[in-house]
């Protein structure tokens, strides 16, 4: 149930990648909405949890998009292990660390990413630096939000809920 | 419960993964003649998906449109009564208007100014990644696409066919850092190549130090990379700086706006170059 639940998340975010944000911001995509369902899946369930979706995740978009199928895989690997192992050794439930973790992910994710394409003389890169600290950003607060928004619902509708009852009375 | 073990013992899973992943990147890496069965065959399962949300997009679209019309319908209607006289009028003179448009339109066409065979294609997707310029086109294999044929617009060149699919093609955009094609400067016909750069800006390479390159020149494909026909807009010269003793520095800002695409043109015949190159293998 779980894994159906994050196989679902990942299809949801390579479908918003592709699709819904060629309308929202006509094909300039600075956010990348799969490694935030991977490091959203690490922190909740773990690093082999992690791991595992961040190597689906990758390949698949390694699939989709890159010349070298692998190396998004390896990148998301490492950043959901780590992710995961942070989130368990770490109380990681606050805004302001997760914002850190979702921003060192993807630090993490083109240092990796990035090394391996210009180790490999397959792609170079020039001077990224501003272009990953805008997207580190991006995903840090699109991440925090998600996080924010998953527990912040179920509260809001027990609340209602509560609020009926008393009414009733 | 060996599930439960081997989530239990992540280091050796993550060790395990990570070899997995090195393993098949050398395969590819040593062996690279051609496009990956995988990428293929993944490239061609999520282009459907792609095409059925981009449908699906596209109708609820006009519905919530249709519903917005709707609501405003009986207020309308009076006025368009009153207008529609007056259209009746106006569109006997639209109507010859619009027979002298379409004249020019014809004039205009790109496919007649290029006297080359190409299909129109729809873009129903985006890259996956925000690292690759790519976008996926509703043309395959089956109307006759093949890897490196040129995709234009009417404002210049979009890039190339990179994976075919059956019915869908992933297209590699000129501003994507793998990306080149062979230009010459319009006003002084000085040869160069322009290379993406992954944001929204070209980069003019190989052009001497002595070569005549202005701001505001017009770059247009030269036809030597085999792929682009001679001759098709490329950008224009945005800033030239001097790179090194031998040669400049240019950017390029590309005639097509990537961000405004929404139907493109794939050549589907060899330009001369590429047939002149197939002639000499042969």
């Amino acid at each position: 149930m779980k894994a159906a639940g994050v196989i679902l998340a990942v299809v949801a975010a390579l479908a918003l990648q592709t699709t819904l944000a060629r309308f929202v911001v006509r094909g300039t995509v600075a956010i990348d909405l799969v490694l935030v369902v991977v490091v959203y899946v690490a922190l909740t369930s773990g690093p082999a949890t992690g791991l595992l979706s961040g190597a689906i995740a990758g390949l698949v978009q390694d699939a989709l998009s890159s010349p070298v199928i692998g190396i998004g895989g390896l990148a998301k690997t490492i950043v959901g292990f780590l992710a995961g192992v942070i989130g368990t050794q770490f109380i990681v439930s606050q805004p302001l660390p997760r914002f850190v973790v979702f921003f060192g992910a993807t630090i993490a994710h083109a240092v990796v990413f990035m090394g391996l394409y210009t180790v490999l003389d397959i792609r170079h890169f020039g001077n990224p630096s501003a272009a990953v600290a805008g997207q580190a950003t991006a995903n840090a607060l699109v991440g925090v939000i998600a996080f924010q928004l998953v527990e912040l619902l179920p509260g809001a509708v027990e609340r209602r809920r509560a609020t009926k009852t008393r009414l009733r009375r | 419960m060996a599930l439960v073990d081997i989530r239990q013992r992540s280091g050796y899973l993550f060790l395990g993964v990570v070899l997995g992943h090195v393993l098949l990147i050398s395969a590819q890496v040593n062996s690279r003649t051609g496009v990956p069965v995988l990428e293929a065959v993944t490239f061609g399962i999520f282009s459907e998906v792609q095409r059925t949300l981009s449908g699906g997009i596209t109708g609820v679209r006009r519905v919530w449109g249709s519903y917005v019309g709707l609501r405003h319908v009986k207020a309308e209607n009076e006025e368009l009564k009153r207008q529609l006289a007056e259209a009746q009028i106006a569109m006997q003179q639209q109507r010859a208007l619009a027979d002298r448009a379409r004249g020019l339109e014809k004039l205009l066409e790109l496919r007649d100014h290029l006297n080359l065979a190409t299909t129109g294609a729809q873009i129903i997707g985006a890259a996956a990644s925000p690292d690759f310029r790519t976008l996926t086109i509703d043309k395959g294999t089956r109307d006759g696409l093949r890897p490196d044929m040129a995709v234009i617009a009417p404002a210049g060149i979009v890039g190339r066919i990179v994976v075919p699919s059956a019915r869908s093609a992933k297209v590699q955009l000129l501003i994507d850092r793998n990306a080149a094609a062979g230009v010459i400067v319009e006003r002084t016909r000085a040869q160069g190549v322009v290379v993406g750069s992954g944001d929204d800006r070209l980069q003019m390479q190989y052009v001497s130090e002595a070569s005549d390159v202005a701001v505001g020149d017009l770059l247009v494909t030269s036809g030597i990379d085999t792929i682009y026909p001679k001759g098709l807009a490329v950008g224009r010269v945005e800033s030239v700086e001097k790179n090194g003793p031998a040669f400049k520095r240019i950017i390029v800002k590309p005639t097509v706006d990537f961000t405004q695409l929404e139907e493109v043109l794939v050549v589907v015949t060899p330009t001369p170059a590429k047939e002149a190159a197939a002639g000499v293998s042969e």
